[in-house]
């Protein structure tokens, strides 16, 4: 029998193409997700060099980040305008692209448009086994499925359409192993902030995270693509989870997914990717999920996660000196003072969305702690299902009348005010409960307070109009 | 890409950990279907700041940037590269950087240049009155009080920046290969390719 290999290494190995002498390698990439933002000077360089995509049946193309979230069309049925003009040149440019380099488009008003993070697992175009790629970092999340998936830069693009491979140097592999149940409350967004607390925004640089242990197996697909997700707020540029029967159960019959006895072959190969017993990782650590609070960020940082029983903590308390600062230069910016409990903290925005927290279940989490009650005065909540297909199925369960009931907003998918690259954005000073994954300054708009929460949080933040600890509220049927 | 083998002038004497690509470029600025006219938008929101480090008199057009930990973390936005490049920005030394980030700056002729800590904040002090220099042929960096670094880089990454290298035409010369791993594929594990796309009728 072979060396025991790890997930990672049996992807990588069976991609390469060649083997250069200094150890990098020419990585095939099997799938290539495109959005508006991060390919028009890639399709320009083909252009200017008379190139072609190579594999356009490997590629698909989606629009997501600047496409406004308010209705496409109007009562006729006919196509409303994008008011602003460089984010209509962007979203002009890759209806372009597509058509002039043959690569399947997915029109803004599709049933199928939504979050490339969303769309890629729903429509399978996401496969265990592959190495998927798209110019966006939190293409981490369809490591979810056990396909090998990372952000890429715009010339990587290129690169990627004009050759459908990568030249890239092995990474290391880094074992996050997450063992028990989770307590009440508790969700995946919480055990992946938890995660980022702990090891730190640079902690997994340079390597490669591969999720185990009950808590993941236990988790469904939804819950492992906000887990792999935030990968890259951890550094990692991936983050992979063994396909099991979950992943089958949640691809067969997907439309992009193998049909007939492909299904059978591939899922006998899946079968051979997960981890062999004595397979080593450059480094592991265990995370017990029992002692998991609902949890969140006070500061500018992933990594700045706290309780929500917790206090907003004091700069001094921080050994490293440079992190003192850093952490008072937060305080400042988020308008906290030391000490404060982070559960009175009061909020005017909440998000409900992005390609962490847009899925159906992420909806209900958030339903199930609407339902019946109402958004508190002063507080916008927005909810902006990942994908026209996300939407359309909250819709046949009711959960937009749940929403829209309660006084939150129910608008069109699309990467919405995780990002402040659309019409959606969060006012200078004001804060925000955001299910994203990104609390950086300026990140939903200039001078935006942001606090990451998972739906459930999101939802009690907006019903009681401030940072709130979801076990407040009646969970005896929570999502 | 022009070939690069030294970088030398002022040096934008920074130190900060944890930039991220937000920092460097706000999202606002990704509007573009160019690569060239981002360094207005470099650091705006640190611009903001009144005696801000980018708009003091005695960096202006400075070709290095010394920056602490992790610098370019977050987004994978090579709008972030072409905003330094922009800016006049040809080498950034720090003590690490994000994966993401040093993969596109090497690509737009950027050199990342990773040191311990100590030697970065000798260089923050150097800066602040004097020139710094990055030699590619040498992987050093100096400074004129005889300081002298040594760093290590990747070297196809340093060929393709000394050279002035096209990635993308280096690849395509590979074609047999890929070709040949192909074929290897749809024999073995045909089921890889799965379905195409097919749009709803309610499209």
């Amino acid at each position: 029998m072979s060396n025991p290999q790890t997930l990672y290494e049996k992807i990588w190995n069976a991609h390469v193409v060649e083997k250069r002498d200094d150890g990098t390698c020419l990585i095939y990439i099997d799938r290539h997700l495109v959005h508006e933002v991060t390919s028009p000077q890639a399709f320009a360089g083909l252009r200017a060099n008379g190139r072609k995509v190579r594999r356009p049946d490997l590629t698909l193309a989606v629009p997501d980040h600047n496409l406004p979230t308010t209705p496409r069309v109007d009562a006729a049925g006919h196509r409303l305008p994008i008011a602003d003009p460089e984010s209509a040149q962007q979203l002009d440019a890759l209806e372009r692209n597509t058509r002039e380099f043959g690569v399947d488009y997915i029109d803004a008003v599709a049933p199928e448009q939504g979050i490339v993070h969303v769309v890629g697992p729903e429509q399978g175009f996401t496969l265990p086994g592959t190495t998927l790629v798209c110019g966006d970092s939190h293409t981490s999340a369809h490591g979810a499925l056990g396909a090998l998936a990372f952000g890429i830069g715009t010339s990587e693009v290129e690169h990627v359409l004009a050759t459908q491979t990568l030249l890239l140097s092995p990474s290391k592999t880094f074992e996050v192993r997450i063992e028990g149940e989770l307590g009440v409350g508790v969700t995946p967004k919480d055990v992946i902030l938890h995660v980022i607390g702990r090891i730190g925004t640079a902690g997994g640089t340079g390597h490669v995270i591969e999720y185990t242990g009950s808590t993941i197996r236990d988790m469904s697909i939804e819950g492992r693509l906000t887990i792999a997700n935030m990968s890259i707020e951890g550094g990692a540029r991936a983050g992979l989870i063994a396909p099991d029967e979950t992943t089958f159960a949640y691809l067969k019959g997907r439309p992009m997914a193998p049909k007939g006895a492909a299904w059978d072959a591939a899922v006998a190969y899946w079968r051979t990717l997960p981890t062999d017993p004595g397979a080593r990782y450059d480094r592991t650590i265990l995370i017990d999920a029992t002692q998991i609070a609902p949890s969140l960020t006070w500061g500018t940082s992933p990594e700045d996660v706290v309780p929500i029983t917790g206090v907003v903590p004091d700069p001094e308390s921080f050994a490293d000196p440079s992190k003192r600062v850093a952490a008072q230069k937060s305080l400042d910016y988020m308008g906290l003072a030391p000490g404060t409990p982070i559960a009175e903290v009061p909020v005017q925005h909440v998000f409900i969305g992005s390609c962490t927290n847009s899925r159906i279940e992420d909806l209900r989490a958030a339903a199930a702690i609407a339902g019946g009650r109402h958004v508190a005065e002063g507080v916008r909540a927005l909810v902006v299902p990942g994908s026209g297909l996300v939407k359309r199925q909250a819709e046949a369960e009711g959960l937009d009348r749940i929403f829209r009931d309660a006084g939150f907003e129910w608008r069109e998918p699309g990467c919405s005010m995780c990002l402040a690259m659309n019409p959606d954005k969060v006012p200078p000073g004001e804060r925000c409960a955001s299910t994203s994954n990104r609390n950086f300054v300026g990140r939903q708009g200039p001078g935006a307070r942001t606090h990451l929460v998972s739906p459930a949080m999101a939802a009690a933040a907006a019903i009681n109009g401030r940072l709130s600890d979801v076990r407040e509220f009646d969970l005896g049927v929570q999502a | 890409m022009k070939p690069v083998t030294q970088v030398s002038g002022r040096a934008y004497p920074w130190g900060a950990k944890n930039i991220d690509t937000d920092v460097i470029i706000p999202a606002h600025w990704l509007k573009t279907v160019t690569r060239e006219g981002l360094g207005k938008g470099a650091f705006e929101t640190v611009r903001a700041e009144p005696g801000n480090i980018f708009d003091d008199p005695r960096y202006a057009g400075a070709p290095v940037l010394i920056a602490g930990d992790n610098f370019g973390c977050g987004s994978s936005r090579e709008h972030a590269a072409w905003a330094l490049a922009d800016m006049g920005i040809a080498a950034v030394i720090a003590p690490s950087f994000s994966d993401i980030f040093s993969g596109n700056a090497f690509k737009n002729g950027i050199v990342t240049v990773v040191l311990p800590q100590d030697a970065v904040d000798r260089l923050v002090e150097v800066a602040k009155t004097d020139s710094v220099s990055v030699d590619l042929e040498t992987m050093t960096v100096t400074t004129p009080f005889q300081d002298r670094f040594a760093f290590e880089l990747d070297p196809f990454r340093r060929q393709c920046l000394m050279e002035g290298l096209d990635e993308v035409g280096l690849t395509l010369a590979r074609d047999a290969a890929i070709s040949g791993y192909e074929a290897g594929v749809a024999h073995d594990r045909p089921f890889m390719a799965g379905e195409r796309f097919h749009a709803s009728a309610a499209a």
